[in-house]
């Protein structure tokens, strides 16, 4: 039944031409041997009658247009899930590498997915305690939610996310099953060891996958691995009923790979080069977060990505804004001021926070005091801008006040040691404690009910 | 029988077929053995380019293209309101219900609910002479609408039987007509119109009555006029969605047509879930049964994305062809116009601006230009205004979809990042903002708010500039130096930001404000200039002012006065005047 096809018409880069094949379908997986005894996976990318397209996802070294076999496979990319997937690694595109065989289950699932019917989706509303104030208090993180970490190259994201993991893992409701979903896309060796540490140390691998492309693995291989890592954590979360917490890092190698696979294809280029469809392609990724109704588990993801340059406007950010609920910046400024973790508060934001937070979920005062802090930090940017032009001596009383305020807010609120693990109690606390130090007519963003009680609280 | 065609190759949502197939421009056809829905976009004579709907994988060379005659069209009937569609007009419940909670492919399902039984009340009789647009039946369709069924635009004749009051499906037969050239037909509740052809109308009107949103700073400062267009451009996280939602929730149009065009699963869960628990004011009924919402999320197929913009519009034609002011959101045009470019890119035609398709500026003008206040076919009043997010790459306004949005539409209003990041919300700024609709508008608001409403939304036009000049000097040399005048020129502007512009979305009374609240609120603040004026010019500080706390007693005004006791603005006068009197006493 299956042909194979012996001999290539065309290699170029990633890509290969096939011609003559029948019954090929478009996204199909085909099986590659070279020399009779390498073996590579490929996919179909362009589909004709008779000429087929293929990406390779190992990479097209040694390859002749003579030495190579092709058998269609009739399929598109799966993997096989069983519950048995926690604690184990994987490459890039889901075969095992720890030496432990073959997943054993005859559940194979398609790795592209499909987009969730909205009328099916739950809306989320539980916060994941994560025990970062700033994180907590400004951006809470709601279960089902996709929140990126806007980073830049030589920042503490993977301490950050690292240090969530643990500290989210050790949630008040522990007896709901919780597991973590790793995926890592072209990071450098020591990353990958850094999470694997730290999730040893946490007491989590046995409920951690690991998905590895490496920094120096094949670069096609690299537009799998989240397909394959989010399709383990569908498997999971919705029909093994946990919770999954997916971690992706790093998003913008996914989209260097996909722009130079786009261009060997010779494909036209929109911004910066990246093709069209990047913003779709991220989009498939990002969407397959969340709950579905009558179903028990969830998908959180946290992306990490590092900006270029650290712009906030560059493309991969840019449209991984507009798809993630929300995204938590993190600022090379406060960095260097040794501020940990160093997330910059302005810019950071969570969609889904106004309605997971509040009397029921947090406490009453959150959204408001949240609104405060904001608006109250906002001014301090404006008071520094000042002070730097005519010098702090000549600033007016109160924006002396808010410069006290702003460093009391970035030492004591967002900053905290790597081992802090703050209660909600605690966040909210501080950010009243810190607002106390500016005037009560200051306070333009909370209602006065709320002030009568907090405000004074401990005066 | 319908014409085939075999597949040749695949290209992403691009499929083409080889030979003359003789399929026409815009034609719906079926694609393989999935009968995915797809679109004849291209024909030479040895090739066929069609896009298709769903997603292509698993499509081999050789499968069957099966036209169906007819280009793509929605169909309209009762049933289309309190109800949630992809980009072509299925419903995504009904696919639930075949497919679970993913979108399985070619999933076949009809737009809207055949089965059901509508109570008809008939409106027409025999041997009544109609045509395009004359009202046959009335359905009421949701507790807020009444659904009236119209003769097709393109019919004409005479009726030779009507059916008696009753209950009917959306395929019965309710009347017959006999056309001129004396074929007679059998009307239903139902017609199909084509997506991408404007329904037609007798007449334009200028624009001459706002659409009232209850948000205070589009309503007093950059008002949208019933039938007009307005872009909602602004980077991620500024609040275009909010904006569109609160719109969408207080607006006083009849209708609304939600199209969440390339953007999140969630936000649509959303919606379906607070529209359904909501209550729309004016009429006491949920919000839902006014609404009718179309998802074609980030993750569904990209070329049902650029459809959804079409369908909507064409829903949105409907209900105004019956008479009704209905508004559109569309969330966002920026998704649609890169589904544009993702599609162009896949055809390898010639790109323009940053990889968009030279035609992106018609296609845009083309959609923007559907909108309007007409006078329909049957002689009824009705309007479309289209309300369009924008989402810039990088917030910056100058990409190709922002300024070509900009070219066509008559209102903007610009979300600002520094004006979030403060969570200033919502988050226009009056700066960028403008509204050509004032002019057209004036004479509503000086019969049906106030005769000196323009003069006041001047004035504070007039506060809100000479504060950001007033700014340029401040960010150089700090406010200490600022002469009397001008530090209540910032004083005041304060309280319009804060005590006028800014408001809370998720407050009881503050989230929608009427229109004479507005007015009150606005000449309340002037009131205080004026007097706090008069005080600086008698040589008054204004450090001396501001230890009254009379200002922030005005910014509280938005929460302190409930949406239904606008008398108690009387008492802020008196402590206005109250507050004049102190001040002079203890200085004088």
């Amino acid at each position: 039944m299956a042909i194979e096809y012996l001999g290539l018409s065309e290699i170029n880069g990633p890509l290969i031409a096939l011609e003559g094949v029948q019954d090929a379908s478009y996204e199909e997986i085909v099986e590659l041997t070279i020399d009779g005894t390498k073996r590579e996976l490929g996919r179909i990318v362009e589909c004709y009658e008779d000429k087929a397209v293929i990406q390779v996802f190992g990479g097209t070294d040694n390859m002749s247009l003579h030495n190579t076999h092709t058998k269609l496979t009739g399929h598109p990319m799966e993997i096989a899930l069983s519950p048995e997937i926690l604690g184990r690694t994987f490459n890039g595109i889901g075969q095992p590498i720890d030496g432990l065989g073959e997943v054993v289950s005859h559940i194979h699932r398609n790795v592209n997915g499909q987009p969730l019917n909205p009328v099916m989706r739950e809306y989320p509303r539980n916060y994941i305690r994560t025990g970062f104030s700033a994180i907590d208090g400004l951006t809470t993180l709601i279960r089902g939610q996709k929140l990126p970490i806007f980073s830049g190259n030589g920042l503490p994201h993977d301490q950050l996310a690292a240090q969530l993991v643990r500290q989210a893992s050790l949630g008040e409701d522990s007896e709901e099953e919780f597991a973590v979903i790793f995926a890592a896309m072209g990071v450098k060796h020591d990353v990958a060891e850094f999470f694997r540490r730290a999730f040893e140390e946490s007491g989590v691998s046995e409920h951690v996958t690991m998905f590895l492309n490496l920094a120096n693995d094949p670069v096609v291989e690299r537009l799998i691995t989240p397909k394959v890592a989010l399709t383990a954590a569908e498997y999971l979360a919705f029909e093994c009923g946990m919770h999954i917490l997916v971690i992706l890092t790093d998003m913008t190698s996914f989209a260097e790979a996909m722009r130079e696979v786009s261009s060997s294809k010779g494909e036209i280029p929109s911004r910066k080069g990246y093709p069209g469809y990047l913003y779709s392609e991220l989009a498939a990724l990002y969407e397959r977060a969340g709950i579905v109704q009558g179903v028990n588990g969830s998908v959180t993801q946290i992306p990490i990505l590092t900006m270029p340059n650290d712009d906030i406007t560059h493309p991969i950010p840019d449209l991984t804004g507009y798809i993630t609920e929300g995204q938590i910046v993190l600022d090379r400024a406060l960095h260097g001021q040794g501020v940990y973790p160093p997330i910059s508060v302005l810019p950071s934001l969570s969609r889904l926070m106004k309605d997971g937070i509040g009397e029921g979920y947090t406490r009453g005062d959150h959204q408001a005091l949240a609104n405060q802090l904001f608006s109250s930090y906002a001014k301090v940017g404006d008071a520094r801008a000042l002070a730097s032009v005519i010098g702090e001596d000549e600033l007016s009383p109160i924006d002396k006040q808010y410069l006290l305020f702003g460093k009391a807010f970035e030492e004591r609120f967002v900053g905290q040691g790597a081992d802090d693990n703050r209660s909600i109690q605690e966040t909210l606390d501080i950010g009243w404690e810190l607002l106390r130090m500016l005037p009560r007519e200051e306070l333009d963003r909370i209602d006065t009910k709320i002030l009568d009680v907090y405000y004074k609280a401990e005066q | 029988m319908n014409k085939t065609g075999k597949i040749y190759g695949i290209n992403g949502p691009v499929v083409y077929l080889k030979g003359n197939t003789e399929f026409k421009m815009a034609e719906m056809v079926y694609v393989g053995k999935d009968r995915l829905v797809g679109e004849v976009i291209g024909l030479t004579k040895d090739r066929t380019t069609i896009q298709v709907y769903e997603e292509t994988t698993g499509i081999k060379p050789g499968e069957l293209v099966e036209g169906t005659g007819a280009p793509i069209s929605v169909t309209l009937a009762p049933g289309i309101l309190n109800n949630i569609f992809d980009g072509i007009e299925r419903p995504l419940s009904e696919i639930a219900k075949e497919g679970g909670a993913y979108i399985n492919r070619g999933t076949e399902v009809d737009s809207l609910d055949m089965e059901k039984r509508w109570e008809a009340h008939m409106t027409a009789e025999a041997g009544m002479r109609v045509s395009g647009g004359t009202i046959i039946c009335e359905v009421q369709e949701t507790s807020a609408i009444v659904h009236k069924v119209m003769l097709p635009p393109d019919l004409a004749g005479t009726l030779t039987k009507v059916m008696p009051d009753g209950a009917y499906t959306i395929r019965d037969t309710i009347a017959v007509l006999q056309k001129d050239d004396g074929t007679e037909q059998a009307l239903t509740m139902m017609q199909k119109w084509p997506i991408r052809v404007p329904r037609p109308s007798s007449k334009r009107y200028p624009a001459s009555k706002p659409l009232v949103t209850g948000q205070r700073i589009l309503d007093t400062l950059f008002p949208i006029a019933k039938g007009g267009t307005a872009a909602v451009p602004g980077g991620f996280g500024t609040g275009k969605t909010m904006t569109q939602h609160q719109i969408a929730k207080w607006s006083d149009a009849d209708i609304i047509i939600y199209i969440g065009c390339g953007e999140r699963g969630n936000e649509m869960t959303q919606v379906l879930e607070e529209f359904s628990e909501l209550v729309d004011p004016r009429s006491g009924n949920p919000l839902m049964d006014r609404t009718a919402l179309i998802a074609n999320t980030s993750n569904m197929p990209v070329a049902a994305r650029e459809a959804s913009i079409y369908t909507g519009i064409t829903l949105a034609e409907y209900y105004r062809d019956m008479g009704y002011d209905v508004a559109i959101m569309a969330d966002s045009t920026s998704r649609w116009a890169e589904a544009l470019r993702e599609l162009s890119g896949r055809l390898e035609e010639m790109p323009a601006e940053e990889g968009f398709p030279a035609y992106l500026a018609s296609r845009l003008s083309a959609f923007y230009e559907r909108a309007g206040l007409m006078m329909n076919l049957n002689g009824t009043e009705g309007s479309v205004s289209i309300i369009g997010a924008v989402s810039p790459q990088g917030g910056d306004f100058s990409e190709p979809v922002t300024q070509n949005t900009k070219r066509f539409v008559r209102c903007f209003w610009g979300l600002d990042k520094s004006l979030a990041y403060a969570r200033h919300f919502p988050a226009i700024h009056w700066l960028t903002s403008y509204s050509e609709y004032i002019s057209d508008l004036a004479p509503w608001y000086r019969d049906h708010v106030a005769k000196d409403f323009m003069d006041c939304r001047n004035r504070m036009m007039v506060i809100l500039n000479q504060e950001s000049s007033l700014m340029e000097i401040v960010k150089l040399i700090g406010s200490d130096v600022l002469p009397d005048d001008q530090k209540l020129v910032l004083e005041i502007a304060r309280v319009v930001r804060l005590g006028f512009l800014q408001q809370n979305a998720f407050h009881p009374d503050d989230t929608c404000v009427p229109m004479e609240k507005q007015m009150k609120m606005m000449q309340t603040i002037l009131y205080l200039y004026d007097k706090a004026k008069a005080l600086v010019a008698q040589g008054m500080p204004m450090s001396v002012l501001k230890s009254e706390n009379i200002f922030e007693r005005v910014i509280a005004i938005k929460y302190d006065v409930p949406n239904n006791q606008l008398e108690d603005f009387e008492g802020y006068r008196e402590e206005i005047d109250a507050f004049y009197d102190r001040v002079l006493e203890k200085n004088a």
